[in-house]
């Protein structure tokens, strides 16, 4: 598939010596959701900013549609939109004026149609002649998204665009996400809310430290990561397991009064696995009173990652 | 190549900030004028001799005029550049395929627009307590023209280097209308006794009042010709610093 993006070896170090990238070699595809996962501090905004000219890389090269954002930034920039995760506006500015202003600091001619559209799609018309300051939280990150879409980007950057906002809006944001991906635009998203990325990406990327620890597919990371994981509670304890059971995953806990079986892969083998265990011990007349199963979410990937991460560090 | 559309939006928009507080804008100066007019126009001016055969209230109208084309370019251009820096909505700049020509133009022309529509206000004013004619006023625009620009330019180098509010007055308040009050605002060099007449010499705004006082009376205190080449001077030095903070991203770019 097509890239759109590359970074080559990408760091950045700050004066103060923090190494925010820590060498990052990275290829976004057209059209897709790519959520980059980590922890307050990873480099995600860093990364973020290094491809949008707000920080200056100290190392590596970045490639947008072809371009070298180094000597071709121009156009390169033309075709990228970025909404900050600061609700950084002209507070006394009206909607419409705010959302026109950005498509001509892009270049474009202004464009009513198309600026009454975007506004349309986010909820914002009727709101277009006041001024930002008497918007809600939600109406104002909005207005951000629409000063980003003025210009009609191709890839676009939201850092963090739910911090902050309610149940409701945040599934309002995560369709507009989903209405853009539509018109095909691509769309590279930081987020701390792993359901976020789990409900809305394509790829996921785990940065921490200024390293990119990750990157797979997000059904490929949670098949080859994501484990099953169930308690079968028993009516009387057992000494030890048989062997028709000992030869499932599983081990004895709470002096023999439960079987706790981990295994799968994020499949769902580990719940046909699970299914075979119960039918096994139905067959070795151990009776049980309780089953409880989990799958292993995105998160548990992301903390045992970061988990092992530290533990090498 | 600029894109002139970017141009555009920078400078509207500056304009448009401008617009918003344009009662404070206009009113300030017109009152500001006004009160230096009564007093050292009608109380003061009267007991004073022409100077170089221009009557006293004519005299001071130039430097009048720097005094507060000085302090609005300076102001108005620090924090064009500044409160986007403050609020954080830099990014879009910085995001934006614009660069320092679509930049520089944009805000710097916005202030220097700014800062003829004040002078315009403040002739006018000076025209209801003064009588008094330019001699050269084509010179005199481009003059006042070439002092905005230079000190639009200042206040973005200002507005760049402040990291506080403080920081972004202290320059107007501690240096720049102290040394416009001394570089012959309200008083010609030659009055000056010993050695202040030379040590005057040293301050660079004398030059600037001088400048703007052969435009409209073709006399002043030093040749016109130094005056200009000392505004172009550091109008260069101004670019040369901005085009090094465009160049390392000092002070924008992390």
């Amino acid at each position: 598939m097509d890239s759109i993006l590359e970074l080559s070896g990408l760091s950045k170090v700050y004066p103060g010596g923090l190494k925010a990238l820590d060498n990052v070699d990275l290829a976004i595809r057209k059209g897709e959701i790519f959520a980059l996962l980590g922890p307050n501090g990873a480099g995600k905004t860093t990364l973020i900013g290094a491809v949008c000219g707000l920080v200056r890389a100290s190392s590596g090269t970045i490639r947008a549609f072809g371009h070298d954002l180094q000597n071709d930034w121009r156009k390169a920039r033309s075709r990228i939109g970025l909404v900050p995760q600061e609700l950084s506006t002209d507070m006394f500015e009206p909607v419409h004026r705010a959302v026109s202003y950005s498509r001509g600091l892009f270049g474009l001619a202004p464009d009513k149609k198309r600026i009454e559209e975007i506004l349309r799609s986010l909820s914002l018309w009727e709101k277009r002649d006041e001024r930002i300051m008497a918007l809600s939280g939600g109406m104002k990150r909005r207005v951000l998204i629409a000063k980003a879409l003025a210009h009609e980007p191709d890839l676009l950057f939201l850092d963090e665009p739910t911090a902050g906002v309610d149940v409701e809006l945040r599934k309002g944001m995560w369709a507009i996400i989903d209405e853009m991906r539509s018109r095909g635009v691509t769309i590279i998203l930081t987020t701390h809310y792993i359901e976020e990325a789990e409900m809305m990406a394509d790829r996921v990327g785990i940065i921490n430290r200024g390293k990119l620890l990750m990157v797979d597919e997000k059904d490929a990371m949670m098949a080859r990561l994501g484990r099953t994981e169930a308690h079968i509670w028993l009516a009387e304890p057992l000494p030890v397991l048989p062997p028709e059971i000992a030869r499932f995953p599983v081990e004895l806990e709470q002096g023999g009064r439960s079987i706790c079986y981990r295994g799968g892969d994020g499949t769902g083998k580990g719940k046909a696995e699970v299914a075979e265990l119960t039918k096994a011990l139905i067959r070795a007349g151990i009776d049980y009173t309780g089953i409880d199963t989990r799958e292993s979410s995105l998160e548990d990937i992301f903390v045992s990652l970061l988990g092992d991460e530290e533990v090498a560090a | 190549m600029i894109s002139w559309r970017s141009t555009w939006a920078i400078y509207t928009r500056e304009l448009m900030r401008f617009l918003r507080t344009a009662f404070q804008s206009v009113l300030a100066p017109v009152l500001t004028t006004s009160l230096y007019f009564i007093v050292f126009g009608a109380a003061i001016g009267g007991r004073m001799p022409d100077l170089g055969g221009v009557d006293y209230g004519a005299f001071i109208i130039p430097g009048l005029l720097m005094l507060t084309l000085l302090g609005e370019t300076t102001s108005n251009s620090s924090f064009g550049i500044y409160m986007p820096r403050f609020t954080g909505t830099i990014y879009e700049l910085l995001s934006a395929p614009v660069g320092v020509a679509e930049t520089l133009i944009g805000f710097v022309g916005a202030a220097m627009t700014k800062s003829l529509i004040l002078a315009t206000i403040i002739l006018v004013t000076a025209r209801l307590f003064v009588d008094y004619s330019i001699a050269h006023p084509l010179l005199a625009v481009f003059y006042i023209m070439l002092v905005a620009a230079a000190f639009s330019l200042f206040g973005f180098i200002l507005g760049i280097w402040a990291d506080n509010f403080e920081k972004l007055g202290i320059i107007p308040l501690l240096f720049l209308t102290p040394l416009t009050f001394l570089g012959g605002t309200f008083y010609s060099i030659d009055m000056l006794p010993k050695p202040w007449d030379t040590i005057a010499l040293a301050n660079p705004i004398v030059y600037l009042v001088s400048g703007l006082r052969w435009t409209f009376y073709g006399s002043s205190d030093v040749n016109i010709w130094i005056s200009f080449a000392i505004t172009l001077g550091f109008l260069a030095i101004c670019v040369a610093v901005i085009a090094y903070i465009f160049r390392t991203g000092w002070r924008l770019r992390a």
